[in-house]
């Protein structure tokens, strides 16, 4: 088996204030950049703090920005590097850092309490939903969402405009509303609520402008902007002309 | 006195997995104010990593299917060591269960009618898991999550603020249970990561759901959270822990690369059709079909795959054997020399379904080979090979409360109470198990907290908090070089070191096939490490630090692992989740006894136990004759392999 030892810059700091690091440390074959800051930890700073659990790419923990770019540390092969290249690890940038590489990541939580739930519907009782899988197909793909929040953390609405942070539920929870919006069973309008205009008034959909920011970085591979956002943009501009819902169908055309 | 911050609820959840979640609704809909504690974030507990399903006999894929189905299979599964009212509760409830998810909003795969789909798994006589392609786990965290939101905001809009019924305290540790002087639960002792600030949460009714222990074996498909926290917490605060020499080998982990050694190859790629062979090609399941199963499985390669599409005139094939069985014969096949060329053996799907059924039908299976392994498993067949899974034993548990014994308002349910699975789980009985016991631990607890009113409350005892908070911090206090002296003083520990040495110890000695003479080894090193972990010594500072929560989780997985080690040395039988080869054979005499751990020292100070005779002290107790009726189910000839001559005639 082959082992290198690689330059690692990696952020240290706290809510006062912090820098870049320097570190050499060993790699071997097959690892990931989660593992070299493990060793990093076992060996030459204990205290070094990380997020993670799963280390399959399943709970969305460990994300952070490797070389600039918003990624989950444990499906981040050391081999998509260069032996010499520098690897630099820096906390997630929209959430204010609480230590080392964890941010606080609270936004996200209370956006989630600001989507309505579901509303199960009245005439039918535990036992009797039926639904057909290409009805559910689409909201299970939002479903597949394993809150990284690395496309919240991604998106230029929020990234470096900490002001819209209250007014816009970032690209994780307007897919939500998207996703209860599609589901077949949801019995929100029983209820008088209107999901595609709660997009639009109260979770800050006219701020998206379709950049697709998100869905590259989506490590589930959500397609987050055509499958949820867009749709969600045309079914909430019938009664309103919103022109980036036609720019969005002329791309999505072009695509094709 | 201490001073540290406190809250009073009615009940504390510990864990926010599965079963914690399930508890915790159950006790805000019963009109308790419930507070959840766990130590990662909210909705990234080790639930989110289950792949296959939720096993539930909803009979959708096959109308034969019933409880008294799943509930013979449960049992044979466990080779009846099983709490046999835990497995009848846990087949009758799980339908309900997951139907009542419908209602919340998770979304499963569907039928053609437009039901809820179901999969074949090993041991199971029905395709019985229902599951969302191989994210099963995900769906049912998030449901619960976005169930316990729904609540909050209820309670929003009856109060004015969400946290007022139900709270979750992320990133907080537990790591003491408080008792008041008649014993009973007064509250919990937490640190918060964040802050690394301690609080206290008084509370009569505690329920403990924090999952595993493989983070004490080194090749483990578990994450860092597994490491035996409510196990310990259960033992130090004097309640017994049941039958800890069962520890699950899961059959298929990854082999290749290092790094992701462990990672689980989820069950289901065997359910859909997926086959075990050896490096000279030959499907070895066929030759490792045990006696107590002979009737059940293919005895042909040929009939194994009629099976899939007729179910009802075919045996199905022996890859979807229990667990415990193919994890057994992979090990074999390894040590005879037809092992792949990283130590395990081939898990092929490429040439059982087209690239794309597999890639629909295991899709994170895909994408996992695929990124961390450059394998294409619609092109080749995987590596695989056993890794620690899943752990049988647990906290003794009343079957229909979910109460601890001898502790009153403690209660278990999830991974960490013993009891259900017996000597090994079938594969899909654990997610199920999390939602009927959680609810049932969540229900009875609520109930206990109220029936006690405001003034009946225990109230918490001083010195208790005192000595919690000085155990905590002790790592930053661990002896130094002394002054004057050459390096080797006394230098304080490393906690990493320990911890590698500690999982190196299990795994190699305690492992899957266990030896008398290796696990008396074993109990030496645990001894060492003991002493040395008094040692383990922390740079920095409180907020977040990981070297010192890992300091503190030493403690834990010291503890459980002494148990599992001592409970395996003393059955000299070989049963479900436990291989002896000194003792090959299952022996019915032993299936009447459980074997219990307690704490060798009742008031829990661990710096007083004897360093040579360890922290625990087992016992034996004799199992509950399973109830005539549910004997009724099976054959008799099924029967005399599993009970002793008095039983049958009982
Ligand atoms: C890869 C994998 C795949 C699996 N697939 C399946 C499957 O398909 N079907 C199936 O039935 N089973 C499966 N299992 C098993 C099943 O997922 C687990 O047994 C189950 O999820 C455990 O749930 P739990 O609620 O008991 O605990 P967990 O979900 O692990 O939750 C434990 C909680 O306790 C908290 N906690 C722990 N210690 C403390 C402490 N000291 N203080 C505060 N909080 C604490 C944790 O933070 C966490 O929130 C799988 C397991 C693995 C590892
Ligand atoms: S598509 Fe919309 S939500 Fe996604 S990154 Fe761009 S602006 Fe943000
Ligand atoms: S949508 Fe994708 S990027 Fe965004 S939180 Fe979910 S998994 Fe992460
Ligand atoms: S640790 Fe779970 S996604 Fe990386």
């Amino acid at each position: 088996m082959s082992s290198y030892e690689a330059g690692f810059r990696v952020w240290r700091g706290d809510t006062e204030g912090g820098g870049l690091e320097d570190f050499k440390v060993e790699v071997h074959d097959g690892e990931v950049v989660l593992d070299i800051i493990h060793r990093l930890q076992a060996t030459q700073a204990p205290d070094l703090a990380v997020r993670w659990n799963c280390k399959a790419g399943k709970c969305g923990s460990c994300s952070a920005e490797v070389n600039g770019r918003p990624r989950l540390m444990c499906m981040t092969r050391m081999s998509v590097f260069t032996r010499d290249e520098v690897i630099t690890v820096t906390p997630l940038r929209a959430f204010p850092v609480v230590r080392d590489l964890v941010t606080d990541v609270g936004f996200n939580y209370t956006k989630a309490r600001e989507v309505p739930a579901f509303v199960p519907p009245s005439d039918l009782g535990p036992g009797e939903y039926r639904m057909m899988q290409e009805d559910v197909d689409r909201s299970q793909e939002f479903r597949k969402c394993i809150e990284c929040f690395l496309c919240q953390d991604t998106c230029h609405v929020v990234r470096d405009h900490e002001e819209n942070k209250g007014a816009f539920a970032g690209p994780r929870f307007l897919m939500r509303v998207a996703e209860l919006d599609m589901h077949p069973l949801d019995a929100a309008d029983a209820e008088g609520l209107d999901r595609k205009t709660t997009a639009q008034d109260e979770h800050g959909l006219g701020y998206c402008n379709i950049t697709k920011c998100c869905t590259e970085v989506c490590p589930e591979q959500i397609r987050i902007t055509d499958n949820a956002l867009i749709p969600l943009k045309e079914r909430a501009a019938d009664r309103k002309y919103d022109p980036l819902v036609w720019l969005g169908n002329t791309i999505r055309r072009r695509g094709r | 006195m201490t001073q540290v911050e406190r809250q009073q609820w009615d009940v504390v959840v510990v864990g926010a997995g599965g079963a914690g979640l399930r508890a915790a609704i159950e006790a805000r809909e019963q009109g308790a104010r419930t507070a959840v504690i766990c130590k990662s974030l909210f909705g990234k507990a080790h639930t989110v990593m289950a792949e296959g399903g939720i096993a539930a006999a909803m009979a959708n894929a096959n109308e034969h299917d019933g409880w008294q189905v799943h509930f013979r299979d449960t049992m044979r599964g466990g080779k009846f060591l099983n709490q046999w009212r835990m497995a009848e509760l846990h087949a009758q409830e799980a339908p309900d269960r997951v139907w009542e998810l419908e209602t919340w909003g998770a979304l499963f795969d569907r039928t053609a009618d437009g039901r809820i789909s179901q999969r074949n798994f090993g041991g199971h006589e029905y395709p019985r898991l229902a599951h969302v392609g191989d994210r099963t786990g995900l769906e049912l965290i998030r449901t619960l999550q976005q169930k316990t939101v729904a609540l909050q905001q209820e309670d929003f809009r009856e109060r004015g603020d969400y946290e007022s019924g139900l709270k979750v305290f992320q990133e907080c540790t537990v790591t003491r249970i408080l008792k008041d002087e008649d014993g009973r639960v007064s509250g919990v002792f937490c640190y918060e990561r964040e802050s690394g600030r301690f609080f206290v949460i008084e509370a009569p009714a505690v329920v403990i759901s924090t999952g595993g222990i493989g983070k004490s074996f080194k090749v483990t498909s578990n994450s860092w959270e597994y490491t035996g926290d409510g196990h310990a917490l259960a033992l130090l605060a004097g309640a017994p822990l049941l039958n800890m020499e069962f520890v699950q080998f899961h059959p298929t982990g990854m082999v290749w690369p290092p790094s992701v050694k462990g990672i689980l190859v989820t069950e289901s790629v065997r359910g859909d059709g997926g086959v075990l062979r050896n490096s000279e090609g030959k499907r070895f399941m066929f030759d490792y079909i045990p006696d107590v199963f002979k009737e059940k499985y293919a005895e042909t390669e040929a009939e194994g795959d009629r099976w899939y599409d007729d179910p009802d005139h075919n045996r199905r094939p022996p890859e979807l054997l229990p667990r415990d069985e193919v994890a057994r014969a992979i090990n074999a096949e390894v040590k005879a020399g037809r092992g792949s060329p990283h130590g395990g053996v081939f898990l092929d799907v490429s040439t059982r379904m087209p690239a794309e059924v597999i890639r629909r039908r295991l899709p994170s299976m895909y994408h996992q080979f695929k990124e961390l392994a450059d394998v294409d498993i619609t092109a080749e067949a995987m590596e695989v090979g056993p890794t620690c899974h899943y752990v049988m034993g647990g906290i003794a548990v009343d079957s229909d409360s979910a109460a601890a014994r001898g502790v009153p308002g403690l209660y278990a349910a999830g991974e960490v109470a013993g009891g259900m699975h017996g000597s090994n789980r079938l594969g899909g009985n654990s997610l199920s198990d999390l939602l009927v016991f959680g609810r049932r631990a969540g229900l009875h607890a609520a109930q206990y907290a109220g029936g006690l009113g405001e003034g009946g409350r225990p109230a918490v005892d001083e010195d208790q908090v005192d000595a919690a908070a000085a155990e905590a911090l002790r790592p930053f206090s661990a002896e130094g070089p002394v002054e004057g002296e050459p390096d080797e003083g006394r230098p304080p520990e490393n906690p990493y070191t320990l911890h590698q040495e500690l999982q190196q110890t299990m795994n190699d000695l305690v492992g899957i096939i266990r030896r008398e003479p290796e696990m008396g080894q074993a109990l030496e090193k645990l001894g060492e490490l003991r002493v040395r972990a008094r040692r383990a010594g922390v740079e920095g500072h409180r907020q977040f630090n990981p070297g010192w929560h890992l300091a503190l989780d030493l403690r834990n997985m010291l503890l459980v692992s002494e148990c599992i080690a001592r409970a395996a040395l003393e059955r000299t039988e070989s049963r479900g989740g436990h291989t002896r080869e000194d003792w090959p054979e299952m022996d019915r005499q032993w299936r009447r006894a459980n074997l219990l751990c307690r704490l060798a020292d009742p008031t829990g100070n661990l710096a007083a136990t004897d360093p040579v005779r360890g922290q625990i002290r087992l016992s034996r107790e004799e199992t509950e004759p399973v109830r005539p009726d549910l004997l009724a189910l099976f054959e008799k000839e099924e029967l005399v392999k599993y009970l002793s001559e008095e039983e049958l005639h009982e």
